[in-house]
């Protein structure tokens, strides 16, 4: 305990003298560029400048991230890497594998990550067993958005099966009322289909279909049960999904167009921008049955030269990580915070259920990183997956052949 | 010493616009194609290790797609944009009052960029708000034009947008090839008392042959690059059953985070575009003998 407290003081002392030495300095690199989240990325901005740093401001929009990571590659390999990328999933392993990442171990040690932090969320933040990035938030994505109203006239409770689900949205056809409303993108496609997985095949089958890839798991008959799954909720959507954005689909949810939507907690920002409350006006379930799929965006730290850098990324770890800036931050976006001590009361309902699942969720070891959204699997697998789930979506593709194809892919691509 | 600078200045002039090409085209393409030998993913790696990658790229069903997308939309693209075009430039070459203004009209779409006019047809076509949609609320109930967002006919929605987009060039450069033909054989040929589309059969259009393969090269290499048109119109979708080699090699390089296969893809889209423009250097670069 002695020992524990020189170092830790040592460590601040440590803090304290580059602080003095050096003005910290960070340059960040993210893409949270659209309204609400350029908000939330500005508290943390603010808090960084009032801490005696100069924050220099990079955000690369387009593409989802594929803008901010061909500047980020370009920035690397020219030796002037930015001081914090937003980053997150195995891509953060990818880069240490590369020789990119630093190391916050010691603000990490000093401000206590490991207790604060969900043990499923640390492994994606640390590089050889030291941290070497800061997470910002949890997204859950397997929610089922519905419009309230409609489920009201139509006497129907928000499912949280995909049974019931199915159930609901026979019903909703036979009123003529369109069920499911959708985009037809490659990753919406994707979020659907793990959805499915985790849904259909509960918490071990997704772990051993979509992290490890496991190749009898791939083949299995659950595996064709999920895509004659997948080939139902086809038929649910409208004939008119095809390349429509997701908040598009949210917008037909919204204004009782369609019944359902299937997305992560970012549309809530859609339906709260459009005056409605959430279990009044609309509602968010689960289909997975006690499963939580989540997506942490997070900070990475790359190896860069001068104090006054390191003092930056020191000090923009521990500020990402203060109570503040993960209660308004995720106020902003939609999000829960990451860290598990900060008060929920002025979250929504919808949030509050996101933090009491997640809870649940880490007792029974069901948290599920999403491979949809870049947190299970590296590019190129992710990518071989959703190719198949888009093509069987999008085709007359038997979910026999289906699994084939999908088998085949993952195969070529490790 | 003014002997000297005479014989260099051009030579010093040109020196750094040709150094800027050997490295920036040719260094990089030769760059492209070492490293589609390798293993690389999010950065470039170098220890060669055989043509895994090609390997990969053949065994992958969405490279088949888009490769069977390109030859579909390569060859209708061509085929039609040079046929509209033709026609056009016949039509107008009659001598007609308002060819000034008709001429502005029909190679107007080639100051658009492809983004516009994708999104403009992603509009047009779409069955909820475009034609489809017209139809419908003119009383046509059963009408139906959902091309767009059939996975089998979406990649003719792209020839449709593009030809709309290049025929009017295409136009413009038979115009002027209609105009080179030398009067003395067309009126030879109407005082003999040949029918004007028998003149046009035998007589114009065989002479127009340089022309119709300067448009063919131009169509082919617009046709092979093309990626902002469907990305704007389909964004490769339904699935990615509109993939070209083009976004194919982008969704790679950039999305995926897989350079090797980037690089793979993107050398086989050069040897491609090799194949079509080497025969056509070769017989016009070639001294000639007659």
């Amino acid at each position: 305990m002695k020992k524990m407290l020189m170092v830790s003081s040592a460590l601040a002392l440590g803090l304290a003298t580059t602080a003095a030495k050096a003005e910290p300095q960070a340059e960040v690199l993210h893409w949270w560029t659209s309204g609400g989240e350029a908000a939330a990325v500005k508290v943390l901005m603010e808090e960084f400048n009032a801490n005696g740093g100069t924050w220099t401001d990079m955000p690369v929009a387009g593409g989802g991230g594929d803008a901010a990571m061909t500047a980020l590659r370009a920035r690397v390999l020219s030796g002037n890497a930015p001081t914090a990328v937003q980053l997150k999933g195995p891509s953060i392993q990818e880069w240490y594998e590369e020789g990119a990442l630093g190391n916050i171990q010691d603000v990490a040690d000093a401000e206590n990550w490991d207790e604060l932090l969900p043990e499923a969320i640390q492994y994606h933040l640390k590089c050889d067993g030291d941290y070497c990035a800061a997470p910002v938030n949890i997204h859950r994505i397997d929610w089922i958005w519905a419009n309230a109203s409609i489920l009201e006239d139509a006497g129907i409770e928000p499912p949280k099966s995909w049974d019931e689900f199915n159930a609901a949205a026979e019903k909703l056809q036979g009123m003529g009322i369109l069920p499911l409303a959708h985009g037809g993108q490659a990753w919406q496609d994707a979020t659907l289909f793990e959805a499915v997985v985790a849904g259909l095949g509960g918490t071990e089958f997704y772990k051993k279909a979509l992290i490890d890839l496991d190749m009898d798991t791939l083949k299995s008959d659950k595996m064709v049960e999920v895509f004659d799954q997948m080939r139902v909720l086809r038929g649910y959507v409208d004939d008119n999904f095809s390349g429509r954005d997701w908040n598009l689909a949210t917008a037909m949810v919204i204004n009782g167009e369609a019944a359902f939507q299937i997305m992560g907690d970012w549309a809530k920002g859609e339906f709260i921008a459009a005056g409605k409350e959430p279990g009044k006006d609309f509602y968010c379930s689960s289909p997975t049955g006690g499963g939580y799929l989540y997506n942490v965006d997070s900070f990475a730290f790359f190896n860069v030269d001068g104090d006054d850098r390191q003092a930056g990324q020191k000090l923009l770890a521990k500020l990402t990580m203060g109570k503040n800036f993960q209660k308004v931050f995720n106020l902003n976006k939609g999000s829960i915070p990451a860290r598990l001590d900060v008060s929920m009361d002025e979250f929504d309902s919808c949030g509050v259920q996101s933090n009491k699942d997640l809870g649940t969720a880490i007792e029974q070891n069901a948290l599920l990183p999403s491979y949809a959204h870049g947190m299970a699997l590296r590019g190129a697998q992710a990518g071989a997956v959703t190719d198949v789930v888009t093509a069987h979506f999008n085709s007359d593709m038997s979910s026999q052949e289906a699994v084939e194809q999908l088998a085949q892919a993952v195969a070529a691509s490790q | 010493m003014t002997d000297w600078l005479e014989k260099h200045v051009p030579k010093l002039v040109l020196a750094p616009s040709l150094v800027a090409i050997f490295v920036f085209v040719y260094g990089f393409i030769g760059w492209t194609a070492y490293v589609s030998f390798t293993k690389s993913r999010l950065l470039p790696k170098y220890d060669l290790v055989g043509t895994i990658q090609y390997e990969k790229l053949a065994a992958s069903p969405r490279w088949e797609v888009a490769l069977t997308n390109l030859a579909i939309f390569g060859i209708l693209f061509i085929l039609f944009a040079t046929v509209i075009g033709l026609i056009l430039a016949i039509m107008l070459d009659q001598k007609i009052r308002t060819e000034g203004p008709l001429r502005t009209i029909y190679l107007y779409p080639m100051a658009l960029s492809f983004i516009v006019t994708g999104t403009a047809w992603k509009w047009i076509l779409n069955p909820g708000l475009g034609i489809e949609s017209v139809f419908r609320d003119l009383g046509f109930e059963n009408f139906s034009f959902d091309w767009l967002v059939n996975p089998d006919l979406a990649i003719y929605t792209v020839v449709i947008a593009g030809v709309w987009q290049s025929s009017g060039f295409v136009m413009a450069l038979f115009l002027a090839g209609l105009r080179s033909v030398d009067g003395e054989i067309i009126r030879a040929a109407m005082v003999d008392g040949i029918s004007t589309p028998r003149i046009y059969m035998s007589i114009i259009i065989p002479s127009m042959a340089p022309i119709f393969l300067s448009s063919f090269i131009v169509l082919s290499h617009l046709a092979i690059k093309s990626f902002d048109l469907v990305i704007a119109l389909t964004g490769g979708g339904p699935g990615y059953s509109t993939d070209l080699p083009a976004t194919f090699m982008y969704a790679m390089a950039f999305s995926r985070g897989d350079i090797g296969q980037a690089a793979s893809s993107a050398t086989v889209m050069m040897m491609i575009v090799t194949a079509i423009i080497v025969p056509y250097l070769y017989s016009e670069l070639r001294p000639r003998h007659d």
